[in-house]
């Protein structure tokens, strides 16, 4: 972001600022674990599928359960959102990297033998917890985790339904992680972090997530308990093969990720029928779009609008639910309000509800005599960027650091835990003894009118899964829906990537203001102006920038004393700039950002 | 020459025209010209020109010559009618064109070595016979395509590449077409859009024979120090007489000129040609006076630009020969041979 001066003109952009150019490939820095997304799309359409799993394993540690179950905030990130196109299919691409990889042993880093003796506790074998163990293990760390179920995994393995995450995807990451050495305390629930601590590790990492699924206390909720189930309880009884059918009419309660994986589920449990109720509206739903897409592709009604108020029993069975109906209102502030519809009230006949509205950290084995403090919700007190408790052996990580988020969080701060354990435990400090961030810019200049990087852009739209057969995967709970892309299909959609970490620099004693580059853009990103403020600038540009979340590129004055300033928010990073520029003032420089990991260290 | 090809996506606030149409739809294929070329920037000035007025393709016909310039008709207007003619005779292609469809929108894209050298002839009548054309050229004072030896267009002293200094005199087209009866006269920058857009626009609503001489530095051969036509060289020493703006409505009062420096002509269409004097006392419908600053600025060493001489009101070739005011590709077989009994009518008129 350029910063702005006295006299209110743009001040010239410092590339070398790390965030700079990391802002302009939106999908990673809207990525919690920031993967370099364009680099490994790259790798894929190179069928180079081992490197791209590494460069994703390295960043976010579960690269085929995330492949196939991130909440992909890059993905509407992605720049073609704003080119008027379809994003590009990140998250299918990840898979294909995984589905498609070749032995990855030889790239795995070393874990020593001879350890450096230091004992690390890990407490819930979750997403963050593994990927604690992941950073610290090539350290010389011991590490020790502990978790109350027979097999790690966490929710990955007791929430996210088989047909979504094939059981031998989630062991093979798993068990990767296990197999550098992790000392397992499996089947052990920790009731008592004090006798824990007790054991005097170096440190404790709590990565328990949020199990408490929230409930409803409503008229009739206590006289039909045993046909009232808790969304996340009852997956996880699925999973683990507690429970095994389902009958009669089912409701779903609730709009989220966890209440599409029970209606799916139950479907395929034998239910007779199954409708989703929401309390809001459809568009407000926290599902993410593709979900509530899968569930109604399946033939499951949504019913919005729909807040519950009884349930309806005879003789101790549950006959049904009784829901208000209410319209929503947008009020002056843009949100949504909900107001009485007018309409009676609506009994939908049921045998089982399922309740997903939600869930809530929950610590009760944390004896608050530790010195862990814990706010109002329940929440720990920590530093959010290095994840210490108020107890500075005790770190936090995952859904129990902040409340519910998702898998792809838990990798990104396990990272920074990670970092934190080991400044801790080598005594430094840590926040200013952290790895700083960096940017490395590489040119890609090949030949004359070569590019190592493809920069020809496809104006192909965003390519479809290939789903399995609808019926084999509705009989069956372990059929996994989605086929996943082939390898034509991912070099297909790998095409669409616009490369948005090859950057157009652009050095301004070079520049002869010859116009070549502003006739030739695309997207009339590149405008040569008198230098103004900023909100003025963006209105004088070849195109007006009115994309003020994307920054501008200002350069110096340059001979006739005007600036270029380039608008990153809809440049293709197709290179024509760079092609057409006679003086190599702009050159197509790869940007490499570099993320702190406890790696960084290069110990 | 660029192996990119030119995405199709264009920016999504991209303007529509009334036709529909954005400017992205003016363009012509990817230019084959060295990186930089002057030349680029004129073909973008016409299709920004021409998708701001909001004109139909379909009723261009791009006529040029040989020549790094001539090249450009390809590189915009894609979906119009074109002919790359032999070298130096694009005034006679665009004539015959004119003559057979006067409704169509002629643009004669010419250079400094087509028009000034080979073709001076051509250009000399074309301009007499004051064809309702904009005739443009792509002045760089150079042979890009033969390696850059002197064009006639390059100024006496001004220095080749290896500073060897040119011993003749140049050949001012502006002054020519000043005397040879163009009704609309301007010089303009291809580095300065911001003046020669709306010259483009003023000169493509002109009725008659409009003539624009665009400095247009060639990046390869004549942009070194020493050349009088080199980006560097223009932007120090160019001096516009007269802006020109295409204003469709009322004209609007801007604060930026002072009073009595604004004229307002009326174009045939009815849109409105504001000219802002730079130097109060320039009159540019006097045409001995242009001739004479043009000539003046030259001996100062300096580059006249702008608007320069129009005659809004003035005669173009259809009107000399009194044609009909339907194209002639348009009247039927009777009409254009009414046969021999006629004929025999008119050479009996001769006896």
């Amino acid at each position: 972001m350029a910063l702005l001066v006295a006299h209110g003109t743009m001040e010239p952009t410092n590339i070398f600022d790390p965030n700079y150019f990391h802002k302009v490939v939106d999908c990673q820095y809207a990525c919690p674990a920031h993967t370099p997304v364009p680099e490994y799309i790259r790798l894929i359409a190179q069928e180079r599928y081992t490197q791209a799993y590494m460069l994703n394993w390295d960043s976010n540690v579960f690269p085929g359960v995330l492949g196939r179950t991130c909440d992909r905030p890059c993905e509407p990130a992605c720049r073609r959102v704003r080119t008027e196109e379809t994003p590009v299919a990140i998250c299918r691409l990840k898979r294909a990297a995984a589905d498609n990889k070749g032995d990855v042993t030889p790239y795995l880093p070393h874990v020593p033998t001879e350890k450096n003796g230091k004992r690390i506790a890990l407490i819930g074998a979750g997403p963050a917890s593994l990927a604690v163990a992941r950073d610290l293990l090539p350290f010389g760390y011991e590490v020790h985790l502990f978790e109350q179920d027979e097999k790690g995994g966490g929710f990955m393995r007791s929430q996210i339904p088989a047909f979504r995450l094939p059981e031998e995807v989630l062991d093979e990451e798993v068990e990767r992680i296990l197999d550098m050495g992790v000392h397992c305390h499996f089947g052990q629930a920790i009731d008592s972090m004090k006798a824990l601590m007790a054991q005097d590790f170096d440190a404790y990492f709590v990565g328990t997530g949020a199990p408490r699924g929230r409930d409803l206390e409503l008229t009739g909720r206590d006289q039909v308990d045993e046909y009232i189930h808790i969304g996340i309880d009852w997956l996880s009884s699925v999973a683990f093969g507690h429970v095994s059918e389902i009958k009669g009419k089912v409701i779903v309660m609730g709009g989220g990720n966890t209440a599409m994986d029970c209606c799916r589920t139950s479907l395929r449990l034998g239910a007779e029928s199954v409708k989703v109720v929401v309390r809001s509206a459809f568009e407000v739903m926290k599902a993410s779009e593709w979900e509530k897409e899968d569930a109604m592709r399946e033939g499951i009604p949504i019913i919005n609008n729909r807040p519950p108020k009884e349930f309806v029993h005879e003789n101790g069975k549950l006959k049904g639910v009784l829901f208000e109906c209410v319209t929503p209102v947008r009020g002056d502030d843009g949100r949504l309000r909900y107001e009485p519809s007018g309409e009676p009230d609506e009994f939908i006949e049921c045998d089982h509800v399922l309740m997903a509205i939600g869930q809530d950290n929950h610590c009760p084995w944390i004896e608050r005599d530790l010195g862990i403090n814990f706010d109002k919700w329940d929440c720990p007190e920590l530093d959010e960027i290095t994840l210490q408790s108020t107890n500075p052996k005790v770190f936090f990580g995952g859904d129990s650091a902040f409340g519910p988020e998702n898998i792809i969080w838990a990798s990104a701060h396990a990272h920074r835990a990670a970092i934190s354990i080991h400044l801790y435990c080598q005594g430094r400090d840590l926040k200013n003894d952290r790895p700083p961030e960096g940017v490395n810019l590489l040119s890609t200049k090949m030949g004359v009118h070569e590019w190592a990087y493809d920069a020809a852009h496809d104006p192909a739209q965003r390519h479809l899964v290939p789903l399995v057969e609808h019926e084999s995967s509705l009989n069956n709970l372990k059929v996994e829906v989605e086929l996943g892309f082939d390898a034509q299909l991912a070099a297909q959609e790998a095409q669409r990537c616009l490369n948005c970490d090859v950057q157009t620099v652009f050095t301004d004693n070079l520049c002869i203001e010859c116009d070549a580059c502003v006739d030739i853009c695309p997207m009339d990103c590149i405008s040569f102006v008198e230098n103004q403020p900023e909100a003025k600038l963006r209105q004088t540009l070849t195109a007006p920038a009115l994309n003020a979340e994307q920054d501008l590129y200002v350069s110096d004055g340059l001979k006739t004393g005007r600036v270029m300033v380039k608008d990153e928010d809809v440049c293709l990073h197709c290179g024509l700039c760079a092609e057409r520029c006679p003086t190599n003032a702009w050159d197509m420089q790869r940007s490499v950002v570099h993320i702190p990991q406890l790696g960084s260290f290069g110990e | 020459m660029t192996f990119v090809t030119k995405p199709r996506v264009h920016h999504p606030k991209l303007p529509i025209n009334d036709l529909g149409l954005t400017r992205r739809d003016y363009e012509g294929s990817v230019s084959t010209l060295c990186a930089g070329c002057g030349h680029d920037s004129v073909s973008a000035a016409i299709v920004q020109a021409c998708a701001e007025l909001s004109l139909p393709p379909h009723r261009f016909a791009k006529v040029s010559g040989i020549g790094c310039s001539s090249k450009t008709p390809s590189y915009f207007l894609n979906r119009s009618h074109g002919f790359n003619s032999v070298h130096g005779r694009m005034p006679s292609v665009i004539t015959g064109a004119n003559l057979a469809n006067r409704d169509l929108m002629c643009i004669g894209v010419s250079g400094d070595g087509d028009s000034a050298s080979i073709g001076l002839g051509q250009f000399a009548h074309v301009v007499r016979r004051r064809t309702n054309m904009l005739y443009l050229v792509d002045n760089n004072g150079t042979y890009g395509l033969t390696k850059g030896q002197f064009s006639a267009t390059n100024d006496k002293g001004s220095t080749s590449k290896k500073g060897v200094p040119n011993l003749y005199e140049p050949i001012d087209l502006v002054s020519m077409a000043l005397q040879l009866g163009a009704s609309f006269v301007a010089r303009s920058f291809s580095g300065d859009k911001r003046q020669l857009v709306p010259l483009i626009k003023a000169a493509l609503k002109h009725k008659g024979m409009a003539f624009i001489d665009v400095i247009s530095p060639c990046v390869a051969f004549n942009n070194h120090a020493g050349s009088t036509k080199s980006f560097e060289f223009m932007r120090e020493h160019m001096q516009s007489a007269v802006q020109a703006d295409l204003i469709f409505g009322q004209p609007e009062i801007t604060a930026d000129y002072a009073q009595g420096t604004r004229e307002s002509v009326t174009m045939p269409d009815g849109s409105i040609l504001q000219l802002y004097k730079v130097d109060a006392d320039y009159d540019p419908y006097d045409r001995i006076g242009a001739l004479t600053y043009v000539q003046k600025m030259h001996e100062e060493g300096h580059v006249a630009t702008g608007l320069l001489y129009v005659d809004p009101d003035a005669v173009e070739c259809h009107d000399i020969l009194e044609t009909t005011a339907i194209p002639l590709n348009e009247l039927s077989e009777d009409a254009l041979c009414p046969g021999s009994e006629a004929l025999t009518a008119i050479n009996q008129g001769y006896r």
